[in-house]
Parts: C-alpha cells; structure tokens; sequence
C-alpha cells in the first residue's frame, strides 16, 4: 500500500467517522442524556433529507439563480424542521413513557413504522435525490496520488462545526447547564426549580435537530427512500452503545475508531467481511467493558 | 381467576370475537368479480432496495393487461391482475408466491427481478405447480420446467458486453457488484471470458445490497486505474455509487464504466447528470426506432406521463403478459404444461423486435445492444448485435 492509499485510506475513515457522529450525536443526547430509546431516530434522519429534498426542489422551481446555495438553506431548514418535530414528538408522545424504557422502545419503534409509510405516501417508494452543488464537486488534489472529494471535506468540516456547537450549548449556556442537572439528578433539579418538562422537551428537540442535520448530509452521498432511516439506526445504536450512553466523548471515541476500523478492514477485505469484523469487535468490547469506552456515574 | 364477572367476560369475548371477525374478513380468500374473467399474480417489489428496479414493471404488465382485455381478453376472458408487493425480501416473495398460487388460484405469476427472489420463489412454483414468466435480465445457470425467462441470460449480457468492451481498447477490467448471487456469478463467468478475450482483472469488489458507502472500493479503483470497469451493483446503491464516483472525479468522461443492470429507470432515480457517460448493455433501449417500440413509449407516456422512462425489464415485463396470452391462445388452454408446451417457438412482435421463446429451452432468442448514457438520461445505441441464441449454460 503505497503512502497515497494510506492517506486517501484515512481521509476516507475521517469521513465515515463524521458521518457516524453526526448520526450518533442526536442519539446520544436522546438515548444518552434522557435515557430515551429512539427508534424513530432513523426516520427524523429521513425527515431531514426529505426536507432537504423540498428544498432543492423549492430552490429548482422558483429562485434558479440562487440553486448553488439551496445546500446552506437546505441544513438549516432541516434542522428547524426535525427541531419543531422533535419539540412536538416529546410533548405529545414521548413524555408519557418516561421510566419506561421498554414501552418507549415500542412506542418509537412503532413511530417509526407509521413515519415510514408516510413517507412512501407522500413521496413514493422510489428514490429520491438531489443535485449535487457545483462548488461541491471535484476533489482538493494536494499532490497527483491524493483526491479528497471536496463534498466529504464540507462534511467533516460542518461536523467540526455541529460538534462545537453543541459542546457549546451543553456546557456554556444556561440550558446546557440545566440539562446536565437534570440528566443527573431529576428530583434535585427539580427541588431547585428548574422546569424539567420544558428542559425535556428542548433536549429532544437538539437531538431531533441534530438527526436532521445528519440527514440533510446524506443526500450528498446517496439516495433517500423511506426506508434510508433503517439503514442508519443500527450504526447509530452501536456507536452509542459501544462509547458509553451518557458520555459524548465517548461517542465520538468510539465513532472514531469504529469508523477508521472499518475504512482498513474494507480495504483489505470485503465490505460485508468488514462490517462482520467490526461488530465482532464491538460484541468482544461490550463483553469485557459492558458500559462501553467511557461511563460515567449518574444517578438514575 | 380473581375478578370474573358478566361485564368483564362480554367485554373480552366481546374483543376475541370482533379481532377475530376483522382478520377472517381480511383473509376471505378474492372471489372474482365476474365468472368469466382470469387471474394473473404480479410480484414485484414495490418498496425496498430494489423498488427503484423493480416497482415500474407493474405498471408495464397493468398496461398490457389493460391493452388486452381493450381488445376482448384471452380466448375471450378478461384478465384480472392481483398485485403482490415481495418488499425486497425473498421470503415474501416466497409467501406471496403461495398466496397467489393456492389462495387467489391465479393462471400464471409474472414476478421477481433479482435472482434471490426468483431462487426462493422456485420450490413454491415446484410445490403448487405454478409458472412464473421472470422478466429481468439474470446470470444464467438455470432452466427451471417452471419459468419462462424473457429476458437476457450471462450469454446474452455478461459474455456479449465483455466481448465489446475488449474491441474497445479493453484491457484490463475492475469488478463490482453488489453481495448476492447474481453479480457473484456474473464475475465467475465474465473472468473467463475476460482470460479468453485476452484481458485481466484488476479488481473485485462487492457490497451488500442497499450500501451506501463506496469510498474505499472507489480508492481501490483509482489504485488499478483500469480500462473498463464492469458494474453489476444492484438497486438503490447504484444512487449513491454513481453520485461518488463523480465526486472522485471518475465521471464517465474520464472512466470507462458498463453496467448489466441500469436502465433508464435506475438513472431516472441516480439523476441523469451522475450517469452521463456511462455504458449499459441491454436487449431494449427507448431510444429504439422502430414502430412496435414508438407505439410502445407513446402508450406509457400517455399513461403514465410524459416523464415516465422505460427501461429493459419493463419491457420484458410487457412481453411475457403478451407470451402468455399468445401461448394460452395457442394451447387453448390456461393449463400450466399445455401453455409452457405452446410457448416453445412462440414468436411476438415486441417493441425490441422480434422476439422468439426457444424450442426448449424457455429462454428468448433476441438482439443485445450497448447504449452509452445522455445527458436527457436516454442511451445512444454505440452497439446492436444480429439475433443471439440463448444459452443458460454457457461453456467458458
């Protein structure tokens, strides 16, 4: 393997990598901070790119001129999107199965049914897409081996930012602050007067929001069709599981090295025996530290 | 056994019953409407992975349908279409197999489009004597007493297309495929004819079906720098294969790709500017221009709307209702082995040409033609071949 497939080889995994946080940071906020399981949280991703969809459409139809830019706007209008669902999602549906995490569990996963065939009805079975940028396409060649796409160098660069955004949000504001205490002492914070519902909800919502930015960056690589959300959900899980529910560096921890394994391994082998190693890796983990990478001490 | 008394007893027996009311009236077996109408099961998966393939061929067996019953039906019964969604998953379409052959009695299934489809459909088709016209091209390697193939087998696609491309300075050949069947015995039997036609393999790659991330594959290919890469991956991942390509900058200005499996329907769903390009090796093009096949485009487009493609299985799909039909006639009889019987020789006037079922083999004698894609996501036919025999088990 000569230095240029290396490089191109890690570039490669650094994309999956924020691929996979982006994914697994709403999740984690959601299953991690709340201890709510999502199922449904493949299908916000949808709802993203579904959004992201109209958008181009939008732009298509009525300001052509500006279709270079529908990308920003698209982001944008999918995060407030998946954020007022979200917000929705919690207050009317979520907050009734809380310190039930199995019902939860189906409840969402039934959610995530009905999300889907609403989406084959609205928008059929067949697959979507929308056009790609054009300052987006083609590749930053540093010398004449190396070709990084320039899509996934946006990516990588909106996750640094997303992934900034919300350290800021959990640990420099207010809120973030009020989620924290709550994520680990509900009664106190409570006793203390903070308005846990509202708390909830505004959590929820960030990892909704989240999903959907996640799903908004899809597009640029693949296809949507109302089963996309079901190919997503499973990585997310893992990641999530794999680096620690509550901890988000332990997500980012695990997604990082999830994804670089994954990236080799599929160079040397097959993509299914890759993805077969991978999980037996996280399976081996799971076994010898059943909390994931990192754990931290809450009080349920 | 606490608290059993009258309201809480009519209350559950009230629920047993109602339950059990609701999924008997689900599952009362389709009366048909009229007496003198005939069944025809249509199998096809309209959600999933493969629904961007394979949920269009309904509608090109509907129009048939309709096309026929407009003209008086079969030896004058109409012909009553039951649609089954196999949902991308083979088991389904194993049930739904039973379903239409046991429960709705139907006379013939037209159905499936992969090749794992159509393996888990054949012990059923075995079991309750059925015939299944399979409408998409396929790896050969079969000729099962209960399926009529209208479409191409490897001899008429994989061995004709490697064929071409080795007369198009084609040296050196990169393999990807999706993980199944299909594309696995596709490679098996284009690495021969590669060897034979004097070439080499410089790659092979596969990913499940419905994989979305190609990156590494695209690194390997960027690595082996290779003169034609032959593609047989299926389904929705084409979508998200094609966009990256062109990311990578190997568009189909700069990489000389062929695909056995992408019509115009899968490029209507990649988006026309990713596939640009790009070759494709099929029997049926809509660009064809020859009247059966303008009579064929205007009738879809007319039904369908005017953004409405064709692509190959589609019209395959049209076929086997009309080779059914013409072989029921001919055998005045919807029997299953007096119309197989009849189909040997049957020839049709498709839109493709002249197609013939042959003597024994039920497969069909017809053109092979390459198309390179436009930018409107219609094929410039580059390639047409005299009529080609089929032959399920090709020496290689």
């Amino acid at each position: 393997m000569s230095f240029d497939i290396i490089v191109m080889q890690v570039f490669n995994g650094l994309s999956l990598f924020t691929i996979l946080l982006l994914m697994a940071l709403g999740l984690a906020i959601v299953f991690g901070l709340m201890g709510v399981i999502n199922m449904a949280h493949g299908e916000l991703m949808a709802l993203g790119a579904y959004a992201t969809y109209l958008t181009a459409q939008f732009f298509a139809h009525y300001l052509p001129s500006l279709m270079d830019w529908y990308l920003l706007a698209a982001i944008l209008i999918a995060f407030c999107v998946t954020f007022a669902f979200g917000y929705a999602l919690e207050r009317g549906f979520i907050r009734w199965f809380y310190n039930r995490p199995l019902d939860t569990l189906l409840a969402t996963w039934g959610l995530s049914l009905i999300l889907q065939q609403s989406y084959r009805s609205i928008f059929g079975s067949q697959e979507v897409s929308v056009p790609l940028t054009t300052w987006l396409s083609g590749a930053w060649e540093p010398s004449a081996g190396i070709y990084l796409p320039l899509n996934r160098i946006f990516i990588i660069g909106l996750t640094i930012l997303v992934t900034f955004g919300v350290y800021l949000i959990l640990y420099k504001t207010r809120m973030g602050l009020r989620s924290r205490a709550v994520t680990q002492n509900r009664a106190m914070s409570s006793a203390v007067g903070i308005n846990t519902n509202r708390i909830d909800a505004l959590t929820f919502a960030l990892g909704s929001g989240l999903a959907g930015i996640a799903g908004s960056v899809f597009t640029m690589i693949g296809s949507t069709n109302p089963g996309t959300g079901q190919l997503y959900i499973v990585d997310s899980f893992i990641v999530v599981v794999f680096g620690g529910v509550t901890s988000l560096l332990g997500t980012a921890a695990s997604g990082f090295l999830i994804a670089q394994s994954q990236t080799m391994l599929e160079y040397l082998m097959s993509g299914s025996m890759a993805k077969v190693s991978i999980l037996l890796l996280v399976i081996v983990v799971l076994y010898l530290r059943p909390n994931g990478l990192f754990s931290s001490k809450v009080r349920s | 056994m606490g608290n059993i008394n009258r309201r809480n007893f009519l209350q559950v027996s009230g629920s047993l019953v109602a339950t059990s009311v609701v999924s008997g009236v689900t599952m009362w077996p389709n009366i048909s409407l009229a007496a003198d109408t005939v069944k025809l099961g249509l199998l096809h998966s309209l959600t999933g992975t493969i629904a961007i393939a394979e949920a269009a061929l309904v509608e090109a067996e509907k129009m048939a349908i309709d096309e026929i019953n407009a003209a008086g039906g079969v030896m004058g019964r109409l012909i009553e279409p039951i649609i089954e969604d196999g949902a991308s998953d083979w088991p389904t379409f194993a049930e739904k197999t039973k379903k239409l052959l046991q429960r709705d009695k139907v006379a013939a299934i037209i159905g499936c489009y992969t090749s794992a489809s159509r393996k888990a459909v054949l012990p059923v088709l075995h079991q309750s004597h059925g015939l299944l016209y399979y409408p998409t091209y396929y790896e050969g390697q079969e000729q099962d007493k209960s399926v009529i193939y209208t479409s191409q087998e490897a001899t008429q696609s994989v061995i004709s297309a490697i064929e071409w491309m080795a007369k198009q300075q084609g040296k050196t050949f990169f393999l990807v495929g999706s993980d199944y069947i299909y594309p696995r015995t596709c490679n098996k039997i284009a690495k021969p004819t590669i060897a034979r036609v004097g070439g080499s393999v410089v790659g092979e790659e596969y990913a499940p079906l419905g994989h979305t991330e190609f990156s590494s594959i695209i690194s390997k290919i960027r690595a082996a720098k290779p003169d034609w890469i032959y593609s047989t991956v299926v389904g929705g991942s084409n979508v998200a294969f094609y966009k990256q390509l062109k990311a990578a900058g190997l568009d189909g200005s700069k990489q000389k790709l062929l695909s056995t499996v992408v019509s115009e329907n899968e490029i209507d769903g990649i988006g026309k500017e990713n596939a640009v390009g790009y070759y494709a090796c099929m029997g049926y093009f809509q660009s064809l221009k020859n009247p059966q096949n303008e009579r064929f485009v205007k009738a879809i487009k007319a039904k369908y709307g005017q953004n409405r493609v064709v692509g190959d299985p589609m019209e395959c799909a049209y076929n086997a209702v009309y080779l059914w039909k013409l072989a029921a006639e001919k055998a005045k009889s919807f029997d299953v082995d007096k119309v197989i019987a009849a189909s040997a020789g049957l020839e049709f006037d498709a839109p493709e040409g002249k197609i013939r079922i042959h003597a024994n083999n039920q497969h069909i004698a017809k053109k092979v033609r390459i198309g390179r894609a436009r930018s409107d996501g219609q094929f410039d036919i580059v390639y047409e071949s005299d009529v080609v025999e089929p032959n399920p088990f090709p020496k290689i």
